[in-house]
């Protein structure tokens, strides 16, 4: 009896494998006709990150959406080129980029001398953010000096954790680092940490879209710098140019404003 | 590489010591844990028996980020808003070494009980029936031959939960994963910076493995 629910079990095992490797097969000659027949226009393959709202995000149906998603459409729309997107995280995509398994990525990246030098190569700026800070709903934080000995929440990697090792030292703080914005948020709401650092359009529209009991703290934000579409690789250059000719385009022609008011409302 | 080793170095070294006490808290307790139900597996008691199962069922079924995610913020969240009244937060060290001692806690149990329950249960008769008290015999006949046995699998156990600290750089407890996310995002290189890092578990776990194995090879003298 056992014996032959194993071999029941190991037939179909191998049953199961001999689809999947036919599957393969079959589909292999398909996609490379399809290569052929469009060989001219290639695919560019985008990486972005999986939760940036409202730059990009999953909306309630489930659809991959934001500014970004948008204007990445509304530009390869306007130069013809055709895209892919890879939802792969903030750094895994930096990574996949500098690996070659992606060529570009769009993640309202701010443009900064710092990631310049060390090899990103930016498109001409989409949207100026600055950082800011923000902390529960209740609290009685006023501001950095209130932060003395407590700790915050930050993206790694991150604009705003940049400004916020800049002012850890002189307040008297200690920076915890998180993957994604909702943990961080999580953290700050559950008291965790004492408050948290982000970019203020992508906090704002979070605390309106959901009601987070979160409240963005006025004066601590920094200078605004402007977000960019980057490639790590020069080979792309192409790329960075179909992107700033089309960028140029779609503010022209008013698609780029519709963009921002579909998202950031009034 | 020489740049994350010079500079990033000493952050990537005291992360690793953090790395290696939140494994240490983890296993510490979880040993208690698993002692505690591994035994009550094994007697002859139906309600510890249930009790047993199903701690293991429940901590073995979840994963451990899920569980993470739980204590960390799922509890005070429970204790602040839903029960109310008073405020209850758990640093991201104990978070963390409550879920490791809970996630491998539920596996030593395992290993317990099952290392107990391999040795023959003539073993146990034949104690029972020259006049030993059930826990004499549990005690001097059946569990120092159901240790060696168990031994192997804890050590691998040990080891699996010290590479499992790394998912706890979720909940933002600043250990090896955590930092070199930080090093890779602050230099822009990944690939250098796990290449050290991998290298620094694989120098930490072989060094301990080849501990254990002493330790394992004194234990089996008298095999």
């Amino acid at each position: 009896m056992k014996k032959r629910l194993i071999s029941g079990l190991l037939t179909g095992i191998m049953a199961l494998s001999l689809v999947a490797c036919g599957g393969a097969a079959d589909s292999q000659p398909t996609a490379e006709s399809s290569d052929a027949a469009s060989s001219s226009d290639k695919v560019w393959k985008i990486a972005t990150d999986t939760s940036f709202k409202p730059f990009e995000y999953t909306d309630d149906n489930g659809d991959f959406v934001g500014i970004d998603m948008d204007i990445l459409t509304a530009v390869a729309e306007d130069q013809g080129f055709k895209y892919e997107v890879q939802v792969l995280g903030w750094d895994a995509s930096i990574a996949a980029c500098q690996a070659g398994q992606a060529d570009g990525m769009i993640a309202g990246a701010s443009i900064t001398d710092e990631r310049k030098e060390s090899g990103w190569i930016f498109s001409d700026g989409y949207y100026d953010a600055n950082q800011s800070m923000a902390v529960e709903a209740s609290s009685d934080i006023k501001g950095f000096e209130d932060l003395s000995g407590k700790s915050v929440a930050v993206k790694t990697g991150t604009m705003s954790a940049s400004y916020a090792e800049s002012l850890a030292g002189d307040y008297g703080f200690t920076v915890t680092y998180f993957e994604d914005s909702p943990t961080m948020y999580q953290a700050v709401v559950g008291g965790q940490v004492a408050a948290c650092f982000d970019d203020t359009p992508i906090m704002a529209s979070n605390i309106k879209d959901t009601g987070i009991a979160m409240k963005i703290v006025d004066g601590t934000g920094n200078d605004p710098a402007a977000y960019g579409f980057a490639i790590f690789n020069a080979d792309n250059q192409e790329l960075v140019d179909m992107f700033n000719a089309g960028l140029k385009n779609i503010k022209s022609n008013g698609k780029y404003d519709e963009i921002i008011a579909k998202y950031l409302g009034e | 590489m020489i740049k994350i080793i010079t500079v990033y170095g000493p952050m990537l070294l005291i992360a690793l010591g953090r790395t290696l006490l939140l494994a240490l808290l983890g296993l510490f307790f979880a040993c208690i844990i698993g002692m505690i139900f591994g035994i009550m597996g094994v007697l002859k008691n139906r309600v510890c028996n249930v009790i047993s199962q199903i701690f293991v069922d429940v901590i073995r079924g979840v994963p451990m980020i899920v569980l993470a995610f739980f204590i960390y913020f799922g509890i005070p969240y429970l204790f602040n808003t839903i029960i109310g009244g008073f405020s209850m937060n758990l640093t991201a060290l104990q978070a963390g070494t409550a879920c490791l001692a809970l996630n491998c806690g539920a596996y030593m149990a395992e290993i317990i009980r099952a290392g107990i329950q391999s040795v023959d249960p003539g073993q146990m008769e034949a104690a029972r029936s020259l006049g030993l008290t059930y826990s004499q015999a549990m005690r001097k006949v059946v569990l120092p031959q159901a240790i060696k046995t168990m031994i192997p699998t804890f050590i691998n156990q040990f080891i699996i939960t010290l590479k499992d600290t790394s998912i706890l750089s979720v909940i933002g407890f600043p250990e090896l994963v955590n930092t070199a996310k930080n090093v890779q995002a602050n230099t822009f290189m990944s690939f250098q910076t796990w290449a050290i890092v991998g290298i620094m578990y694989l120098i930490v776990i072989t060094i301990l493995s080849r501990c254990a194995k002493m330790v394992e090879r004194r234990l089996n003298v008298g095999r």
